[in-house]
C-alpha cells in the first residue's frame, strides 16, 4: 500500500510538471528563431541595453511604470550619467520614462500607437521580442517598406535598419539581445533581487528543516 | 484552579492562572493541543490538512498588506498592482505570495480531499466534518475566482465575462441575475468593486467560520487515520487512545518537518517561478482590462480547468452549466454514496480502488484538457473523461456493494 500512495503522488506530481512544460515550450519554431538567452544579472548588458533603448526606442515608447532614478540604481550607473547619457527630454530623474509622441499622432502616423515597452516581455516572451526585432525584411507592398516574420503586417519600422546594415550578424543579435535584457527588467525589476533573495530563504529553510528533523526525532523515541 | 480542571496544575506563571481562572485556557489547549490524541500512524496524506491551514494564515496575512496599497478601481486596479511590484517595498513579495498562495492552496487542497478518499474520512461518524470541508472548498472556488479578477488584467477581465454569463444560461431569471451579479450592463468598475468586498471580508469571514467549526467537529469526533479504524476503541486504563498520542508535542513536531518542505516548496516556487510558465501567473493577464480584445483562448486558472473542460465538452449551455454545477456538487454526496462499510483503502476489495484510480486520472485530464482548445481529438477526450467523471459518483453505490473487503485490524499498523 505505501507503494501504492507513493505511485498516485509521484503520478500527481508528474502530470503537473508535464502540463507546466507544455505550457511553457509552446514557441514558434523556424530556422532564425532563436531563444533568448539574456541574463538579467549582468549590469554591463544591462547598461548597454538602456544605451540601446533610449537611443532607438524612446522616440516612440515609454516604459510608463518605470522611473529614471529607479533604473540608474537598478542597472547600477550615476546620477550624472543617467542625465548626461540616456534622459534626452528634459524629464526629471524621479520621472516615469513617458512617451514623447501624443498617442492620436501615433496613431495617425503608424495607424496605432506605438505601445508602452514596460510589460512587453511578460505579455509576450524575452524570446518573441528578441525574434522580433531580428525578423525584419523589405516587403514593397507595406507601407512601412518592411514587414516582420514574426508578426506578419507590424505597423512597426525597422528602426535598426541602419545597424542591421553596419553591424556582422552576431554584433546585431548581441546588440539586440541587449535591449531584450533591459525590456525584461523594465518588466520585472525586482526579477534578478527575487532570485538571489531566494537563495537566502531557501538555505535558511533547508537548516531549518535538520533542526525541525532532529526535534520530531527527539520527541518521537518515546512512541512505540 | 477552577474545580473543573481536574488535571495537575497547567500553569505556575500567575498571570496565567489569573487567565486561566477567568478562561478556559488550559481547558482549550489541553482538548486541542496537549491531550487531543490522534492516530499515530499518520502518513504523508494526513498533513495537508494542517498545511491549508498555513496557506490559509500566508493568504490572509499577505493579503492585509495587499490591501493597502491596491485600489479597486477599473481605472486604477491594474497600475497600483504594477505599484505594488515596483514602488511598494517588499510588495512584490507580498504579491507573489499571494497568487502563488492561491494556487498552493488548491494543491493541497485537492490532495486533502484525496486523502479523505483514500482512508474513507468522509464516513460516518464524519460526514459532517465532510460537508463542513466541502463548503470551504465551495467558498474557496469563489474567493479564488473573486482574487483573480481584482489585478484588472486582461484575463481577468475576460474569465469575469465568462463565469458570470453562465448564470445567464439559466431560463427565465439568468439574464435578471447576471445584472444584479454584475451591479452594471456589463463587467465594469461597479462590478470590480463589489468583488473586492466580497474577496476580503465576505467570503475570508465565511472561510474562518468555517475552518474553526471543521476542525471543532474533527475534535470532537478524532481524526482518521489510514488504517480507517477508531483508535477511540482501545484506551487504556488512564483512558487515553492505545494508538494515539498527543498533538502538542507529537504531532506538532511531526508537522513542523512537512510544514518546512512545504515552505521549500512554495518559496521556491515564489522566488524562481511565480508564473510557473503561465498556470500561476497567466500571460494575457500582464496586459490590462480590454473590452475590445478577446484573448485567443480564454482560460480560467489551472485548478478549475477540470470543471471547465467539463463545461466545454456539452454542446447545450445550459446543460453544460448544470454538468459543471453537478460535478463540483458530486463530492458531498460521498458519504452516502459509498455504501462499503471498510473505511481505509488498505482493506477495501479491488473495485473501489480501480474506480479511484480511474477517477484521478480522469480529473488530472480534465485539467490538462481544460486549458486546450476545445475541439478535435480534445473535444473527444473531454467528453470521454466527463462520463467516467460521472461515473465514478452515480455507480458508486453498485461497485462498493460489490467488494470484498480484507479484515480490518483492531489496531493500528504502526512499525518503526
Amino acid at each position: 500500500m505505501k507503494i501504492f500512495n507513493k505511485v498516485i503522488l509521484l503520478s500527481f506530481f508528474l502530470s503537473l510538471f508535464s502540463v507546466v512544460y507544455s505550457a511553457s515550450s509552446v514557441e514558434k519554431k523556424s530556422n532564425d528563431y532563436l531563444p533568448a538567452l539574456n541574463d538579467i544579472t549582468d549590469s554591463k548588458s544591462l547598461q548597454r541595453g538602456a544605451r540601446n533603448f533610449f537611443n532607438y526606442c524612446a522616440g516612440c515608447h515609454s516604459l510608463k511604470y518605470v522611473r529614471y532614478n529607479q533604473m540608474a540604481k537598478d542597472i547600477g550607473i550615476s546620477e550624472e550619467q543617467l542625465n548626461s547619457y540616456l534622459i534626452f527630454t528634459g524629464a526629471a530623474p524621479q520621472d516615469v520614462i513617458s512617451m514623447n509622441m501624443l498617442e492620436e499622432d501615433g496613431n495617425r502616423w503608424f495607424g496605432k500607437a506605438p505601445p508602452d515597452l514596460s510589460m512587453i516581455t511578460r505579455v509576450n516572451s524575452n524570446t518573441y521580442v528578441y525574434n522580433f526585432l531580428r525578423s525584419f525584411y523589405p516587403d514593397k507592398d507595406s507601407p512601412t517598406g518592411v514587414n516582420n516574420k514574426v508578426k506578419d503586417g507590424t505597423s512597426m519600422p525597422n528602426i535598426l535598419w541602419v545597424l542591421q546594415d553596419e553591424m556582422d550578424k552576431k554584433e546585431f543579435d548581441s546588440f539586440v539581445l541587449d535591449i531584450v535584457n533591459f525590456l525584461d527588467y523594465a518588466g520585472e525589476p525586482i526579477k534578478a533581487k527575487r532570485k538571489s533573495l531566494g537563495i537566502w530563504v531557501i538555505s535558511f529553510l533547508f537548516i531549518f528543516l535538520i533542526l525541525s528533523f532532529a526535534l520530531y526525532k527527539d520527541i518521537w523515541k518515546e512512541v512505540k | 484552579m477552577p474545580s473543573d480542571n481536574k488535571q495537575e496544575v497547567y500553569f505556575s506563571n500567575p498571570m496565567l492562572k489569573w487567565v486561566d481562572e477567568r478562561f478556559p485556557l488550559s481547558k482549550v489547549l489541553r482538548e486541542h493541543a496537549t491531550e487531543y490524541y490522534a492516530s499515530k500512524n499518520f502518513n504523508i496524506w494526513y498533513i495537508f490538512g494542517v498545511l491549508s491551514t498555513v496557506v490559509l494564515v500566508l493568504m490572509l496575512l499577505t493579503g492585509i498588506f495587499l490591501t493597502m496599497n491596491y485600489k479597486p478601481s477599473a481605472a486604477e486596479a491594474f497600475n497600483s498592482v504594477e505599484y505594488i511590484m515596483r514602488s511598494v517595498e517588499y510588495g512584490w513579495l507580498m504579491r507573489y505570495m499571494h497568487s502563488t498562495g492561491a494556487s498552493f492552496f488548491f494543491i493541497v487542497l485537492y490532495l486533502h480531499m484525496f486523502r479523505g478518499m483514500l482512508y474513507g474520512s468522509y464516513k460516518n461518524p464524519r460526514e459532517l466534518i465532510w460537508l463542513l470541508g466541502m463548503m470551504l472548498y465551495f467558498c474557496l472556488m469563489a474567493e479564488a475566482f473573486l482574487g483573480y479578477i481584482l489585478p484588472w488584467g486582461n484575463m481577468s477581465y475576460w474569465a469575469a465575462q465568462v463565469i458570470v454569463n453562465l448564470f445567464g444560461t439559466i431560463p427565465f431569471i439568468g439574464d435578471t441575475l447576471v445584472e444584479w451579479i454584475r451591479g452594471d450592463y456589463y463587467i465594469s468598475d461597479i462590478t470590480l468593486n463589489r468583488f473586492f468586498a466580497l474577496h476580503v471580508i465576505a467570503v475570508p469571514l465565511a472561510i474562518l467560520g468555517l475552518v474553526f467549526a471543521h476542525i471543532v467537529a474533527l475534535h470532537h469526533i478524532g481524526s482518521n487515520n489510514p488504517d480507517g479504524i477508531e483508535i477511540k476503541d482501545n484506551k487504556d486504563a488512564q483512558g487515553k487512545p492505545i494508538d494515539g498520542v498527543a498533538f502538542h508535542p507529537f504531532h506538532t513536531s511531526k508537522d513542523l518537518v512537512w510544514i518546512t518542505i512545504f515552505l521549500i516548496l512554495y518559496f521556491g516556487a515564489v522566488f524562481f517561478a511565480p508564473e510557473m510558465g503561465g498556470l500561476f501567473l497567466e500571460v494575457d493577464n500582464f496586459e490590462p482590462a480590454n473590452p475590445l480584445k478577446t484573448p485567443e483562448h480564454i482560460v480560467p486558472s489551472w485548478y478549475f480547468t477540470p470543471y471547465y473542460a467539463i463545461l466545454r465538452s456539452i454542446p447545450d449551455s445550459l446543460l453544460g452549466f448544470i454538468a459543471l454545477v453537478s460535478a463540483v456538487l458530486c463530492f458531498v454526496f460521498l458519504p452516502w454514496l459509498d455504501k462499503c462499510k471498510v473505511k481505509s483503502i488498505r482493506y477495501r476489495g479491488w473495485q473501489y480502488k480501480v474506480a479511484l484510480a480511474i477517477f484521478v486520472i480522469s480529473f488530472v485530464s480534465l485539467g490538462y484538457l481544460g486549458m486546450q482548445p476545445s475541439s478535435g481529438i480534445y473535444l473527444i477526450l473531454a467528453r470521454l473523461f466527463t462520463v467516467v467523471y460521472f461515473s465514478f459518483f452515480l455507480l458508486m453505490p453498485f461497485y462498493t456493494r460489490l467488494e470484498k473487503t480484507k479484515p480490518v485490524p483492531d489496531r493500528v499498523v504502526y512499525k518503526k
